[in-house]
C-alpha cells in the first residue's frame, strides 16, 4: 500500500463526509473534515494536510474561494485540491481548475477512482518534493559557488569614487560581470562583461576573468596582454557558443586619456561634461573566447578626456529591457535620457530610473541590468594604488646586478615590466613602493623606446589631435622597427639599514641636450615630455648621462613617504 | 409491487456497505436526518420565488441522494436544480412534492433492506 497521507475532506453534505471519510480510511489515509469553505481553509492552515477534496458548492464560503485561499496559504508547498461535485457543464468543470482545482471527482463517489486519483497526486507530490529538495540543493550550491566567486572576483577598487556601477547581486548566475582595479602606476582597469548563457555555465568563466584580470593588473600588464591572456583562457575553457561580451578601459589620470576596447556590446557611450555630447563607443572586436590566440587582434580607440568626462558601459539588459506590452527600452530613449540630462552627476542614477519607469510594475526585469560608470578625475582625488603584496616575509635578494637586452623584434612585440617589476620587488624591503616602482620604470622605459628608440617627439602629446597622431606614429614605427635596443640594468646594493637599487636604462637613439632641458623643466611646468616632474618625486636621485641616452635613477629603502 | 430496483442502485449500496463497515447504519441514519432538513427547506423555498436558493439546496440533495444509490430520488432532485437554475418557477412545487414522496419510498426501502 502506498504511504499514508493527510487528507481534508470538505463537503456541507453529512452523509457525503461519512462516505468520503469511510473510502479515505479504507486506503490507509487518514482524514480530516470540514462542512464549508471557511472552515476547511482554517482546516488546511492548522492540519496543512497533503490532499484537498472540495465540495464546489458549499454555504459560508464556496470551494471556488476556499480553493484559492488554501493555493495562497500552501506557498510554494503543492497541495493538490480535488474538486467534488455533480456539476456537470463543461463552464462549471472549468471554474473548478481555474479557481486552482487540479482535478475533480463526480458524485456519486467512485471509490476506485478516487484511490487511483488520490495515488496519482500522491506521487506528483513526492515528485514535487523531490524537485523542491533538489532546487533548494542548487540554490545552496549557487551561494557556494558564488562566495568562492565573491573571494576571487573580490571588489577591487569598485568603490572607487570615480566609479558608479549597477549589478545584481546573484548577476554572476546572469552572466554579467563588473571588475575594477588599480593599476601599479595609479591608473585604472575597468571590465565590465556578459557571459552568453544563463545559470552556472554563465557563471563559470567569470572565475578566470577575474583570475586573470586582477593577477596581471596587479603585476603590471597592459590591457592588450590581459585581454589576449583572457580571450584564449576563456576559449581553452569554455564549450562552443559560450563567450563573453565586454569592454574594457585603460584609464590614466595623470594624461588624462583612456584606452577603450569593445567587444560585442551593444554601444556604450563616452559622455563628454563639457558640451554634453556622447561619443558612442561601438564595438570593433568579437566576443572574448572566440578567436584563437593568432587570429585575436584586439582594436582600441584612444581617447584624450576632460575632468568629468564619464564612460557608461552596460550589457544588453538595459536595452532588452520590456514593459508590459512587450515592448523593449532599446537604444533611443538611452540616448533620450543622456541628452535631456543637465547635470551629469545624475546621469547614472536617471537612466536606472528611465528604465524602471519604462518598464513599470508589471513589467519584466530580469534583474540583470548592469551598468558602470567611468569618470575622468584627478589623480589626486582617487590617491596611490594600494596593491597588497601577498608574497611571505623573506628578506629577498639583496647584493645583485641583472642586465636585460632588449632587441628590435622584442621591442615590437614584448613589454618587459611585468617582469622587471617582479624581479626588483623581490626585495622585500621596496614592495610596498611597488607603485611608484612601476610607474618609474614604465617612464623610464617609454622614453627609452619612444623617444630614444624610435625617435618620436614629445611635443606632439600637447593637443587632442597631437595625441591620437602620436599614438598613431607611435604604432607605425614600432612596425617598422627593425634595429635598436633598450639596455635595462637593475643593481640592488644592502645599506646599514634597507638597501639602494639602481636602475639604468640605455638606448640606442640620439640622446637628447638633457642639461638644457632638465634647467628648464625646474621652472617651466609645462614641460612633461618626459615625465620628468613626475620622476623626480619618486626616485632620490635622477641623472641623464651621456648623450642623453643613459638615464639612471636611485631609489632608497625604506622610504620615507613623499607627498 | 415496488421493485428496488427502480429506486436504488443495490450494487453501489452493497459496495458502499462494504466501504463503511460498521458506519454504514450511521450514514443511514445521517442521510435521513440530513434529507428531512433540506426538504423542510425546501418546502419553504418553492413556495417563495427564489430560485438560485432552490437550485442550490436542489443540487445539494441530489448529490447525497445520489451517493447513497438513491437514482430516481438524484434525478428529481436534478430535474428540480435545472428549473432553479433556468429560473422556471411554475411546477417546483410538485416537483418537490414528487421528491418527498420518493424520499419516503426510499427511506423505507433502506429499512427494510439495509439495516
Amino acid at each position: 500500500m502506498s504511504k499514508s497521507l493527510k487528507i481534508l475532506i470538505a463537503d456541507d453534505n453529512d452523509s457525503d463526509r461519512l462516505i468520503l471519510t469511510a473510502i479515505v480510511k479504507k486506503e490507509g489515509h487518514e482524514s480530516v473534515t470540514a462542512a464549508n469553505g471557511q472552515e476547511a481553509v482554517d482546516m488546511y492552515k492548522e492540519h496543512k494536510p497533503d490532499i484537498v477534496l472540495l465540495d464546489a458548492l458549499m454555504p459560508v464560503m464556496d470551494g471556488f474561494n476556499a480553493a484559492r485561499l488554501i493555493k495562497e496559504a500552501s506557498g510554494e508547498d503543492l497541495v493538490p485540491i480535488i474538486f467534488l461535485t455533480s456539476l456537470q457543464d463543461a463552464a462549471s468543470l472549468a471554474k473548478c481548475l481555474d479557481s486552482g482545482g487540479d482535478d475533480f471527482l463526480s458524485k456519486p463517489y467512485n471509490r476506485i477512482i478516487l484511490k487511483a486519483k488520490i495515488n496519482a497526486f500522491s506521487r506528483m507530490r513526492t515528485m514535487h518534493s523531490a524537485i523542491q529538495e533538489h532546487n533548494k540543493q542548487l540554490l545552496l550550491e549557487q551561494q557556494v559557488a558564488k562566495t568562492i566567486f565573491d573571494n576571487v572576483a573580490h571588489l577591487g577598487c569598485l568603490d572607487a569614487g570615480n566609479l558608479k556601477y549597477s549589478l545584481s547581486p546573484l548577476a554572476v548566475f546572469n552572466g554579467d560581470t563588473v571588475l575594477a582595479e588599480r593599476k601599479p602606476d595609479g591608473g585604472m582597469y575597468v571590465f565590465l562583461g556578459d557571459f552568453t548563457g544563463h545559470g552556472l555555465p554563465a557563471a563559470v568563466g567569470s572565475l578566470p576573468l577575474a583570475e586573470i584580470f586582477y593577477g596581471m593588473t596587479g603585476k603590471g600588464f597592459n590591457i592588450e596582454e590581459i585581454l589576449r591572456e583572457i580571450n584564449q583562457k576563456l576559449r581553452k575553457i569554455l564549450p562552443t557558443g559560450v563567450f563573453c561580451c565586454g569592454s574594457m578601459i585603460d584609464m590614466d589620470f595623470y594624461e588624462k586619456s583612456a584606452k577603450v576596447w569593445v567587444g560585442g556590446l551593444p554601444n556604450c557611450f563616452l559622455y563628454h561634461s563639457g558640451n554634453k555630447e556622447i561619443t558612442e563607443l561601438i564595438s570593433k572586436n568579437l566576443p572574448l573566447g572566440v578567436l584563437d590566440s593568432k587570429s585575436f587582434k584586439p582594436v582600441f580607440e584612444e581617447y584624450s578626456l576632460d575632468i568629468g568626462d564619464r564612460f557608461f558601459l552596460w550589457s544588453d539588459g538595459i536595452i532588452e529591457s520590456r514593459n508590459v506590452e512587450g515592448e523593449m527600452f532599446g537604444e533611443d530613449r538611452l540616448r533620450d535620457v543622456f541628452y535631456k540630462c543637465q547635470e551629469p552627476e545624475e546621469l547614472f542614477q536617471q537612466t536606472l530610473s528611465a528604465v524602471d519607469e519604462f518598464i513599470g510594475v508589471e513589467g519584466v526585469r530580469d534583474d540583470d541590468i548592469t551598468v558602470l560608470e567611468a569618470k575622468m578625475v584627478e589623480h589626486a582625488e582617487l590617491g596611490e594604488s594600494n596593491l597588497q603584496n601577498m608574497k611571505g616575509t623573506s628578506v629577498g635578494p639583496m647584493d645583485w646586478e641583472l642586465e636585460f637586452v632588449l632587441k628590435a623584434a622584442t621591442l615590437k612585440l614584448y613589454n618587459p615590466l611585468p617582469l622587471v617589476l617582479h624581479i626588483v620587488t623581490e626585495v622585500e624591503g621596496l614592495r610596498s613602493v611597488s607603485g611608484q616602482l612601476y610607474t618609474l620604470l614604465a617612464e623610464l622605459f617609454s622614453n627609452a623606446l619612444e623617444h630614444g628608440v624610435l625617435n618620436l617627439s614629445s611635443e606632439l602629446k600637447k593637443s587632442t589631435a597631437g595625441f591620437a597622431e602620436y599614438y598613431q606614429a607611435r604604432t607605425k614605427a614600432l612596425e617598422q622597427l627593425s634595429e635598436g635596443e633598450v639596455k635595462v640594468t637593475l643593481r640592488h646594493k644592502p645599506l646599514n639599514l634597507g638597501g639602494l637599487l639602481t636602475i639604468r636604462m640605455e638606448d640606442t637613439g640620439n640622446g637628447f641636450d638633457h642639461e638644457s632641458i632638465i634647467n628648464r623643466s625646474r621652472t617651466n611646468k609645462e614641460y612633461s615630455g618626459r615625465g620628468l616632474p613626475l620622476i623626480s618625486k619618486i626616485c632620490d636621485s635622477f641623472a641623464y648621462k651621456g648623450k642623453g641616452n643613459i638615464v639612471e635613477a636611485t631609489i632608497q629603502w625604506p622610504v620615507v613617504k613623499k607627498i | 409491487m415496488v421493485d428496488v430496483n427502480d429506486h436504488l442502485n443495490t450494487e453501489a449500496l452493497d459496495e458502499l456497505k462494504e466501504v463503511m463497515e460498521d458506519d454504514f447504519s450511521l450514514l443511514i441514519d445521517t442521510f435521513v436526518t440530513d434529507s428531512e432538513t433540506r426538504l423542510q427547506t425546501l418546502s419553504d423555498l418553492v413556495m417563495g420565488t427564489d430560485a438560485d436558493a432552490i437550485r442550490r439546496e436542489a443540487h445539494s440533495l441530489k448529490g447525497s441522494s445520489s451517493n447513497i444509490g438513491a437514482t430516481k430520488m438524484t434525478d428529481l432532485c436534478k430535474s428540480l436544480e435545472d428549473q432553479g437554475k433556468d429560473g422556471v418557477l411554475d411546477g417546483v412545487q410538485g416537483l418537490k412534492d414528487a421528491i418527498a414522496q420518493e424520499y419516503q419510498l426510499v427511506k423505507g426501502l433502506l429499512e427494510q433492506h439495509y439495516s
